[in-house]
């Protein structure tokens, strides 16, 4: 078998490995993105679509640096791929609300945005606690039930969907090579020398980067690298088109650029099982028509669930082997929210062959420091 | 552009049998469109067990919907269910399919013209 | 609310098969998403049994249907399947508005068939239809298309309809019929003549009736124009006015909901179409579900009759309502008519085999999915970049995401990717539905339980 030589391999053709790909090759480095076929778990083809900050890093300050930094870079990632792929990827950050259907929900909410903000530090973190009155005023057809929320100017959507095409589009057109039906079957590690057997071809790269989602706790190991994720079963509806309404997301509502209303999203620790389950589905439904009553009379024409790919912190893994280096992973449940600082500060890394020191924080020797202790 | 089969059913027009344009014995005793609905406001008679989508084509509707991608004007195409090109305002809900659901007596019809409005501030 | 046996689909199927249980002591119940019972091709029967443009054939299913209304169980008409857990056997319905439960030591799907889809430039203007549409609104509304109309197509169900509208005083003004040169040679190869003498017999008597409507054989090239609505119809070397256009290229399993439930499925090469894969009387690779009539291969209503039988008397034995013995005495009979009844399919798939034309539109500009608008070139653009499946497609361009879920565009679709890529169909595989099967409204969801 002849090798196919490239400056990277990036294993996993989903929104984490399409956007450090796309951001290789957007740094001149000859690129192979291994994608697996039509059917796999597909964390990707699942996503919300938020654009999320406010609610990410509560103990954890460096997880919300990081998320707030792909926010802000996201505008550039929505532009350049936009010009390059001719997709719109339906970005719109008018900030976004937490909706609190209880008074109890209110202030447990209220006592976590004043948290995040007193961790934050010197980087600021702007936040408002807004009761129904005001919120009335801001959000049409609010349910009787709502309290309040809370607001931050940080957050947005994007098409998930749109934003995966058009990363697959501009890499290709870059120069990229895309190969989907290339499950990888064999590895061989040795430092910034590495090979893969995917689809019946054999690949070969000084750098790798292991994207896999789920498939990167077996995948990892094999170069010198830790991947601890489990699956979180996630539930979502989606309604028929209606007229533009909504004019910021929700936690768990946004209306999309084609004017479906998308509701979601559950976390459900049932391993690797994809089932939808009625019950779970109708709690989304009726914490969306408590929120917002008249969703209630839009037809649900699509659902889904999807596993998300979570660490046993919930906190995303970067990664660079010891062992083997430029052997890297990166893993996480924000492949939207985080597609901007993927391509565009992650990559750039990558190319360099050192992660940064701000995320160190997030290398997967954080659990075995917890095991000792 | 539909109409009731002449050889079956006396014309809505011509309740008294006047206007009978064929002889056969079957328009004589074949049913009658007894069922009246309101198709965009116009009404239009149909035979019991005829489908909302049925009375938009038997009404010479243009279109039953607008499509909300491009707003192209559509009108039923399967009419068993498949194909949700038929969807209606029916009664004044909003993109039903006109096709499963059986029309009655003062039912009013309207066309889906492109996507519905969930909430009027 | 629990039974022995839910059996989804009120068509020749699914009444056969609630009879038969019945008879043999289970507890039945039947959802069906239309008003009244019959499924497709007995639409409206208990209306219209008398009408004599409709034919003998359409008046046999009366037996069948009297039958089946005598039942005492729980039939429910105009109610939807949303969700079905095989697991445990809970059925997620509607009906008027309101979600409820059932559940079911046994699950048979009798969802028949649907048509085909006929993806030619212009098939979404008004006045362009299927032909099943029209044959539905002559049987359930008693009516029929004014002005000129043509037929475009092929297959049994196009000359019955030609001679159905004959008789009821609106002929087709033209036939088109697709089917390429070549292919009677092939269909006599296929065999089954001889067991399918009766049938063939009924087929080319209902030829005859048509013989006076003009025709083209071998049409290809076909489109339909108009601003509106359709006005002209055109193919290769022609073209003629028309106020409708129906279209039919046959009919193929509904495998929506079998495909959602994960059940196996196999490449119908004869038929172009995936089937689930089921055993002789009708079990599915899922223990607790079967599928019986033309939704699991398309042999139509005396077969289905058959199969419905045949998956009631598995369901008996299963629970011990049937020793062995008598099973086989029951089921001997049933294969054999089921096996007379198939007799010609392989000379009747080999005739009306659907042109590439029709599987796979060559002009990048025709609409594929009719829901989202999405065109045969966006869809090989997708392909070429690296979808090698429907799944993937469908997320890169929106074909399948309509309300119709990919009813209509999932095997053209699929038809593309093969031929953009250089496979085949079987290898490129199929969507994969998700709940709610059919749409319910939010609030509907959640009331449930």
């Amino acid at each position: 078998m002849r090798d196919d030589s490239f400056d990277a391999i990036v294993v996993g053709g989903g929104l984490v490995g399409a956007a450090i790909a796309w951001g290789l090759q957007r740094q001149g480095l000859a690129t192979a993105l291994l994608d697996e076929g039509d059917v796999a778990y597909r964390a990707s083809r699942g996503n919300f679509g938020l654009v999320w900050v406010q609610s990410k890093g509560l103990g954890a300050p460096w997880y919300q640096r990081w998320t707030r930094a792909s926010a802000g870079e996201w505008p550039a990632l929505a532009e350049e791929l936009g010009a390059r792929s001719g997709e719109d990827l339906g970005l719109r950050q008018p900030g976004g609300v937490h909706l609190c259907l209880s008074e109890a929900e209110f202030a447990d909410r209220a006592a976590r945005m004043e948290r995040m903000q007193r961790e934050a530090g010197n980087y600021p973190y702007a936040y408002r606690m807004i009761e129904a009155p005001e919120l009335r005023e801001m959000l049409p057809g609010l349910g009787p039930r709502v309290v309040g929320a809370s607001w931050t100017p940080y957050d947005g959507h994007a098409n998930p969907l749109r934003l995966l095409h058009a990363l697959h589009r501009a890499f290709v057109a870059a120069g990229g090579a895309y190969v989907p039906n290339a499950k990888v079957e064999e590895g061989h590690a040795a430092p910034r020398d590495f090979a893969v057997t995917a689809g019946g071809r054999r690949f070969a790269a000084p750098r790798i980067v292991l994207a896999a989602g789920l498939g990167n706790a077996e995948l990892a190991p094999r170069f010198g690298l830790a991947a601890p994720v489990r699956p979180q079963r996630g539930q979502v509806l989606v309604t028929e088109r209606a007229a533009e309404l909504l004019p910021m997301p929700t936690t768990t509502i946004r209306q999309t650029q084609e004017g479906s209303l998308m509701m979601g999203d559950s976390m459900e620790e049932v391993g690797f099982d994809l089932r939808q389950t009625p019950e779970v589905m109708r709690q989304i439904a009726e914490r969306a028509v408590l929120s917002f009553p008249w969703i209630g009379q839009l037809n649900i024409v699509r659902a889904w669930s999807a596993l998300r790919v979570m660490a046993p912190d919930g906190l995303p893994i970067y990664d660079q082997s010891a062992r083997f280096p430029g052997a890297f992973t990166a893993n996480c449940h924000s492949g939207v929210t985080l597609a901007g600082a993927h391509a565009r500060l992650l990559a750039p890394m990558i190319a360099e062959g050192a992660l940064d020191p701000m995320l160190d924080p997030f290398t997967a020797g954080r659990f075995d420091v917890r095991a000792a202790s | 552009m539909f109409a009731l089969r002449p050889d079956r059913f006396r014309p809505a027009s011509a309740a008294g049998g006047a206007g009978q344009r064929r002889g056969t014995p079957d328009a004589r005793t074949g049913p009658t469109a007894t069922v009246e609905v309101f198709v965009d406001g116009i009404p239009v008679r149909v035979p019991e067990g005829a489908s909302a989508a049925a009375a938009v084509l038997l009404a010479g509707s243009p279109l039953i919907r607008e499509t909300p991608v491009t707003g192209a004007p559509r009108l039923p195409y399967c009419l068993m269910g498949v194909c949700f090109d038929c969807l209606a305002e029916i009664d004044g809900i909003a993109n039903r399919q006109a096709c499963m659901v059986p029309a009655v007596p003062g039912m009013r019809i309207a066309p889906q013209r492109g996507a519905r409005v969930a909430f009027r501030s | 609310m629990s039974c022995d046996l839910a059996i989804i689909g009120a068509g020749p199927a699914g009444m056969a098969a609630a009879v038969e249980a019945v008879d043999l002591g289970l507890s039945v119940a039947v959802i069906d998403e239309n008003p009244a019972p019959g499924g497709q091709i007995f639409r409206g029967l208990e209306g219209a049994a008398g009408d004599a443009a409709l034919g003998a054939d359409y008046a046999a299913g009366l037996p069948l249907l009297r039958a089946f209304r005598a039942l005492r169980i729980g039939y429910r008409p105009a109610t939807t399947l949303w969700h079905l857990e095989p697991e445990e056997g809970v059925l997620s319905l509607l009906a008027a508005g309101t979600t409820s439960e059932l559940t079911a030591g046994r699950v048979l799907l009798a969802t028949g068939a649907q048509e085909r889809p006929v993806p030619i430039p212009g098939w979404t203007l008004p006045g362009v239809m299927t032909a099943g549409a029209a044959q539905i609104l002559l049987k359930t509304a008693g009516a029929v298309p004014k002005g000129r109309t043509v037929l475009a197509g092929q297959g049994p169900l196009l000359w019955l309809l030609a001679a159905q509208l004959a008789r009821a005083g609106a002929p087709p003004a033209l036939i088109l019929e697709t089917r390429p040169k070549g292919r009677l040679a092939e269909a006599l190869r296929a065999g089954g003549l001889l067991a399918g003498a009766p049938l063939l017999a009924k087929g080319l008597a209902l030829l005859a009736k048509t013989r006076r409507i003009p025709r083209l054989r071998a049409v290809t090239g076909l489109h339909a124009e108009g601003t509106g609505h359709v006005r002209r119809v055109l193919w290769d070397g022609g073209a003629t006015e028309c106020d409708t256009l129906l279209l039919h290229e046959g009919v193929v399993p509904a495998t929506h909901i079998p495909l959602a439930l994960g059940l196996e499925h196999d490449w119908d090469e004869a038929q172009r179409c995936w089937r689930p894969r089921v055993d002789a009387y009708g079990a599915s690779s899922h223990p607790r579900v079967a599928v019986a009539g033309d939704g699991a291969g398309i042999g139509g209503w005396q077969a289905a009759v058959a199969a419905g039988r045949l998956a009631a008397l598995d369901a008996a034995r299963r629970v011990g309502r049937l020793t062995e013995a008598g099973f086989a005495r029951r089921a001997g009979p049933l294969l054999a008519t089921r096996r007379a009844a198939l007799a010609l399919r392989p000379f009747l798939d080999a005739l009306y085999a659907p042109p590439g034309w029709v599987l796979a539109p060559p002009e990048d500009a025709t609409l594929v999915c009719r829901c989202e608008e999405v065109t045969a070139g966006q869809v090989r653009a997708a392909a070429r970049l690296g979808a090698t499946g429907p799944n993937q497609l469908k997320a890169y361009c929106r074909a399948g995401m309509g309300p119709c879920q990919g009813r209509m565009c999932g095997a053209t679709v699929a038809a593309l990717i093969a031929e953009a890529r250089g496979t085949t169909p079987e290898a490129v595989g199929t969507l994969r539905p998700r709940a709610p099967y059919k749409p319910l409204t939010v609030a509907e969801l959640a009331r449930t339980g």
